[in-house]
């Protein structure tokens, strides 16, 4: 194959409709999903670290909020972690192998 | 500790040395292929790779140094916990499954993907080899620290030839067992630490009928700060009375850490280099998962562990004894675990103790020992696939002639991490860890995420992202407190030099989004643009066509 055929095969599948929809769909997720959870855990340092006195309201017994929300943001990691991994499952692998077997087929051709 | 357990402990390590030597044997007769020595032939899977991650992760610095800032300093040692967790989901929603799909061996693999290759991968191997030797540092001060106080060795040259032992030990894994073997001294640390850690927190939660209200309760009454322990402010960012803008500063301080510890994690060389052990990104995403399951369970162990420590060794204890003025004589509470497990097995003298302690210290061991080798492979394999293969020899180096090389590397890190750890033992090992993973930050993440995500982005804009980021963080360090200036500097007070400008002890808030900064300006810059390359790049990086194979061109 040449070099010129190769790149053919890349560029034109980074044109095509499923690649697009694949890119699509892979963004729409992890790009505001990244945002979001860095937004959180900053909210949640700043709180630590500016507002202590409410942060160290007790919920019950000796639990207070400070607490509690640290305890929420592993709740939250492994929430996201299995989001991802259902909308991997449903949204991303099937197209992607879509893809991928084509362009595999292509390059070998 | 008592002269058997003392013995136990010896004869634990060596059990350990013993089968995880039997098990890089083993792996050095599997490897034939440079791959092997690379990435263990791309051939782990989800599980096995996921235990590797977390042993590479879950150094000394987070069983010891995460339980003993909890038993000392109550909550914010559990807060500190919450960034190294979190910060894995970035690794996951935008840095494995792309990695896994450009790249076959190093960071510098798909970094350079698209650019010209020789200053990309120079710059690559330098920001690789200075992250990990910085870890390394700490890794390895902490090991003699450790190891000379668990084994009872008093004589200051002891702590030396632990660290020699622990560098040759690292040697050996590496060099024999490559990847692989490294791969399977991680999985069977990863086994030993959840297993200790499961069971001494059900030793703790015992103790208390598994009401943790009364854990937490008899923790802050015995570390004599009573509710106050639970909240935060009791180690970072602390209130300085009178002083508003040491406080302000404090807190800054605290902000710039989180930042560097949540923004790091991806840009760890060592854990990069781990997404090319399997084959496929969606096994990389397997293996993130069971990373991130391993991780957080730990973490949530180490509350039990922490609290427990505090709730049930004394403060005297915790900090290795008091100054004359009440503080703490060893203010890390880096024996916290040791100490709570001597505790729980009955006490100093007993022979439950005895074995508790001798076995959470050969624990700790393994644990230093996979992290060390990790890093110490992630630096020799950058060295010789990116600088000796891809600069020095210019691609035309044969992969037999790399991995001699790497081997040799490897010997020579060895070698400089030894002599440098034994010089560098009066730096605070936390302190080394949060700059390594700012350094991370700083200048590969930038370099990753934008030549992943950004069509525009070039050679001059990895390159200046790297130097930028890298350069930035280690400037703002020498005019920091760290360096210079205060009573806690490397360099004393007494020597009279004042470099201290520089107000925050760690760069991160300033040199991480400089590191961008200087990835948009290289870019923009320079008029380099190769759309072809991209197409493939961008392709390759969310379908995962031809992975593995190296690219024609």
């Amino acid at each position: 194959m040449t070099d010129k055929t190769y790149f053919e095969v890349w560029e034109r599948t980074q044109q095509s409709d499923d690649f697009k929809d694949l890119r699509r769909r892979f963004r729409r997720f992890s790009f505001p999903m990244a945002i979001a959870f860095l937004v959180w855990y900053f909210t949640f340092v700043l709180l630590m670290t500016f507002a202590r006195e409410w942060a160290s309201t007790p919920v019950f017994g000796s639990i207070n909020i400070a607490f509690l929300l640290a305890i929420l943001q592993f709740v939250t990691t492994l929430l996201i972690v299995i989001a991802y991994d259902i909308y991997s499952h449903r949204k991303l692998d099937g197209i992607r192998d879509e893809v991928r077997e084509r362009v595999e087929e292509e390059l070998k051709s | 500790m008592t002269v058997d357990s003392t013995l136990l402990a010896f004869i634990l390590f060596a059990a350990f040395i013993v089968v995880t030597l039997g098990l890089v044997t083993y792996a050095s007769r599997q490897s034939r292929k440079a791959s092997d020595f690379y990435n263990a032939g791309g051939s782990l899977n989800g599980f096995q790779n996921g235990l590797a991650i977390s042993a590479d992760y879950m150094s000394a610095a987070s069983f010891l140094g995460i339980a003993g800032l909890i038993s000392l300093y109550g909550f914010d040692g559990f807060f500190y916990s919450v960034g190294f967790l979190v910060a894995w989901l970035l690794a996951l929603l935008l840095v494995a499954e792309p990695l896994r799909n450009t790249g076959r061996y190093t960071m510098g693999d798909a970094v350079a993907f698209r650019m010209r290759e020789q200053p990309v991968r120079a710059a690559a191997a330098g920001s690789t080899v200075i992250v990990s030797i910085f870890y390394l540092l700490a890794q390895m001060v902490g090991a003699g620290a450790l190891v000379a106080l668990l084994l009872d060795l008093t004589d200051p040259a002891a702590k030396n030839w632990i660290i020699v032992a622990v560098g040759a030990l690292m040697v050996v894994y590496v060099t024999i067992g490559g990847m692989r073997g490294t791969t399977y001294v991680q999985i069977t640390q990863a086994f030993l630490l959840i297993a200790g850690a499961a069971a001494m927190t059900f030793m703790v939660l015992l103790n208390f009928d598994f009401n943790i209200n009364d854990l937490l309760n008899k923790a802050g009454e015995m570390s004599g700060q009573g509710g106050a322990f639970l909240e935060p402010g009791g180690r970072f960012g602390v209130e300085v009375v009178g002083d508003a803008w040491a406080t302000l500063i404090g807190k800054i301080d605290l902000i710039s850490l989180s930042l560097a510890l949540v923004l790091g994690t991806a840009g760890l060389p060592h854990i990069l280099i781990r997404f090319y052990t399997v084959p496929t990104a969606r096994v990389a995403r397997r293996s993130v998962n069971w990373a991130i399951g391993n991780i957080g369970l730990f973490y949530l162990m180490t509350i039990a562990l922490g609290f427990g420590a505090a709730a049930l060794v004394s403060r005297e204890v915790l900090g290795r004894g008091l100054n004359d003025d009440g503080s703490l004589v060893d203010a890390s509470g880096n024996v916290a675990a040791p100490q709570l497990a001597l505790e729980l097995g009955g006490g100093d003298g007993s022979i439950g103790g005895g074995f508790m302690l001798a076995f959470i210290g050969a624990v700790a061991f393994a644990v230093i020992l996979a992290t060390v080798s990790g890093l110490t492979l992630a630096s020799s394999s950058s060295f010789a696939h990116d600088l000796y293969g891809g600069v020095i020899r210019k691609g035309k180096a044969s992969s037999k002639e790399e991995v001699h090389v790497a081997r040799i590397a490897t010997v020579v890190i060895g070698l400089v991490a030894v002599v440098l750890a034994i010089f560098s033992q009066g730096l605070n090992v936390a302190f080394l860890v949060g700059l390594a993973f700012a350094i991370a930050a700083s200048a590969n993440l930038p370099a990753v995420l934008l030549s992943m995500f950004w069509k525009r982005f070039n050679t001059r804009g990895a390159v200046f992202a790297i130097y930028g980021g890298l350069g930035a963080a280690l400037l703002l360090l020498v005019l920091s407190p760290n360096f210079t200036g205060a009573s806690n500097s490397l360099i004393p007070l007494s020597t009279g030099i004042d470099l201290n400008i520089f107000p925050l002890r760690n760069p991160g808030l300033i040199s991480i989004p400089f590191g961008f900064f200087m990835g948009w300006l290289g870019t923009i810059t320079s008029k380099e643009s190769d759309p072809k390359m991209w197409a493939e790049l961008e392709v390759r990086s969310l379908t995962g066509a031809d992975v593995g194979k190296p690219a024609v061109h």
